[in-house]
């Protein structure tokens, strides 16, 4: 109730601000506001589960256009932090905005969804009673209430978008096929071709390497990489070799907050990073 | 490997509106109504002749037929199991009920109001409608679904069931309507007026048939099917998986709601076991017989069912409810897609050869 009350107070003070901008004045093309700074910014973000801490005063700031890695052992935050910022789980205190404008603490799953924030899940997630081609239609951005998507019918411009983003992802011989009968790496693509559809401008990818043989991870390593520039890309994973491949900079999660930020090397030689995770890794030091 | 290359193994027709499962279920029911009536139309000592009790039965199947329509269309291509969807039929039932007991009488109050045509077939819709949208407005913003679901439409339809039993509410208490007379100021125990309820009751099977296959194949029924399967994703894809969930659920609501209200003047009379959670129940046992997520096999599964029941209980009244569950039992372990499964199975054996 408290909790509630000081969320209306705020509410109110920001709405009488004298700088204000309201949001119906904006040009409705590119709603998310880069020109100040990052694209993504968190800070002091907490959230408990039954007294268990899971995210605890977390800062993160993700630039625009940036390919950023998450890593950290199980438990560290990493999931519960990608529902934070979709708006899947509410934190105990904190601010996440998206750009300089859309405070995402006051938005529901599909307004942060349709702001462009995609989500491509550690399961691959994909509607496996559909067809490959139908999967990245539903995804493809466009109006999303009821009656259209009742009348909507696929252009011509739609159709081109949906064979742009088969190319990239390599998948439009199986255009036609069931999402159901694709390989686990196929899924894995089709995910995040779904996530292109959305045009989003912050791509959030969880684990997706987990389960794939050494050639699809390459090519998940080259799809990701050239999608960075274009949108910004947070990718969270746990092997370490393929954090080496895409990796510009990485952040450490450990107990729910940063414990280190700055490209792998400086982050694998940092004492405090070798102690929680990185310690006698044969892995980490294998790569 | 080009663009066009289509994997054989596809069914592209699944998309288009006519598919050839649209034209076959649709010349079937034009077609069988057709004969029915030809039948009906011979002299009396015809062999074939088709009495007007079978057209009045047949009828009541076309109702039953409607409201598996109703379910499958939710529970099918949503994944929303309504084990209470036998309310919204029975308040369309009542709704009707209603109008034909003010016929000739002078009623006064608001079931005076209901001798007006017009407003009872409002009421046959609103009422299941606005039941639906107010029951589901607050099922699926809680996100309440699965069993947990299942259960609470169970508990609604029970609630409703005690409520209508009671005399206060003016329904007739336990006896429920009956002795209805007139409908649109003709005789109900006419012949062409039990004929006109068997065409009427076909016709509107048909209509919701297309209504529902066009739901079913536009972008909405994908991201219905697709909310069936993975909710979450869907969720974050930028749908509104509540609003989609309740508009479908009030379609939904709604043919039931015309299913009972076409069912009542054929059968004569709407009482609260028409509420009683076992009729949901085996409204959703015939969909899962004829084949859930094909609107050809509810309408299959509700007919099938409906007349093994004429047929066993009158022959063995005590074995039915035996044979029902025995029958659910064997398809959902022998052939988990229902009848439908089983035609369209041999339908591409025959394809392929």
């Amino acid at each position: 109730m408290n909790q509630s009350a000081r969320t209306r107070v705020q509410q109110l003070r920001e709405l009488s601000r004298p700088d204000r901008v309201f949001d119906f004045m904006l040009p409705a093309q590119s709603p998310v506001d880069v020109r100040h700074g990052p694209i993504l910014y968190m800070e002091d973000v907490s959230v408990s589960f039954d007294g268990f801490r899971a995210i605890n005063r977390l800062d993160l700031t993700i630039d625009d256009g940036e390919l950023r890695c998450i890593i950290g052992p199980n438990g560290a935050g990493k999931t519960t932090m990608m529902d934070i910022i979709t708006g899947k789980t509410r934190p105990d205190s904190g601010q996440v905005w998206f750009g300089s404008r859309h405070n995402l603490l006051t938005l529901d799953e599909p307004r942060i969804a349709n702001l462009g924030i995609g989500r491509k899940f550690q399961k691959p997630t994909v509607f496996e009673a559909l067809d490959v081609s139908e999967n990245l239609e539903l995804a493809m951005a466009g109006d999303r209430r009821v009656w259209k998507t009742l009348l909507a019918r696929l252009d011509g411009a739609g159709q081109a978008r949906i064979d742009e983003v088969l190319e990239t992802i390599g998948l439009t011989a199986e255009r036609h096929r069931l999402a159901g009968v694709l390989s686990h790496g196929q899924k894995q693509w089709l995910e995040i071709g779904m996530l292109l559809m959305q045009r989003p401008r912050l791509l959030l990818v969880d684990e997706p390497v987990a389960g794939m043989t050494e050639p699809e991870m390459q090519r998940t390593a080259e799809l990701l990489t050239r999608l960075a520039g274009q949108q910004s890309v947070v990718v969270v994973e746990h092997d370490m070799g393929f954090v080496r491949e895409i990796a510009r900079k990485v952040t450490v999660l450990h107990q729910g907050s940063v414990l280190a930020e700055g490209s792998l090397d400086q982050v694998a030689s940092d004492p405090r990073v070798v102690e929680v995770y990185l310690g006698g890794d044969e892995e980490a030091s294998g790569c | 490997m080009s663009h066009s290359s289509l994997d054989p193994n596809r069914d592209r027709s699944r998309q288009a509106f006519l598919s050839r499962a649209t034209l076959i279920t649709s010349a079937l029911l034009i077609g069988g109504m057709l004969l029915v009536l030809v039948l009906h139309a011979l002299p009396a000592s015809n062999p074939l002749y088709v009495s007007s009790a079978t057209v009045a039965l047949l009828g009541k199947y076309f109702t039953y037929m409607l409201l598996a329509l109703a379910v499958d269309l939710i529970w099918g291509y949503l994944g929303i199991l309504s084990l209470g969807h036998g309310a919204f039929f029975a308040l369309g039932g009542y709704a009707m009920g209603l109008y034909l007991n003010a016929q000739g009488a002078s009623l006064s109050g608001w079931q005076g109001l209901m001798a007006s045509f017009p407003l009872a077939a409002l009421a046959v819709v609103l009422a299941p409608g606005i039941l639906a949208l107010s029951f589901g407005w607050l099922a699926f913003r809680s996100r309440v679904t699965g069993v947990y679901f299942s259960i609470i439409t169970q508990a609604m339809t029970f609630a409703l069931m005690l409520a209508f039993n009671r005399n206060e509410m003016g329904m007739g208490g336990s006896t429920g309507l009956t002795r209805f007379s007139e409908l649109l100021g003709f005789r109900l125990a006419a012949d062409g007026m039990t004929v006109a309820l068997f065409v009427a009751s076909g016709s509107a099977v048909l209509l919701a048939f297309w209504l529902c296959r066009a739901i079913v194949v536009s972008r909405l029924g994908r991201v219905a099917v697709a909310t069936r399967d993975a909710e979450a994703r869907v969720r974050f894809l930028g749908y509104r998986v509540e609003h989609v969930k309740l508009s479908l659920f009030v379609v939904s609501a709604m043919i039931a709601g015309i299913a009972g209200a076409l069912y009542v003047p054929q059968v004569g009379i709407i009482n609260p076991s028409t509420f009683a959670p076992l009729f949901s129940i085996e409204v959703v046992v015939w969909v899962a017989l004829g084949g859930r997520a094909t609107l050809f096999g509810a309408l299959l599964g509700a007919l099938v069912v409906n007349y093994l029941k004429t047929v066993l209980t009158g022959a063995m009244p005590d074995a039915w409810l035996f044979l029902l569950g025995g029958l659910f039992v064997v398809v959902t372990m022998a052939l988990p897609r229902g009848i439908a499964g089983v035609l369209a199975w041999r339908g591409r054996q025959e394809g392929a050869t």
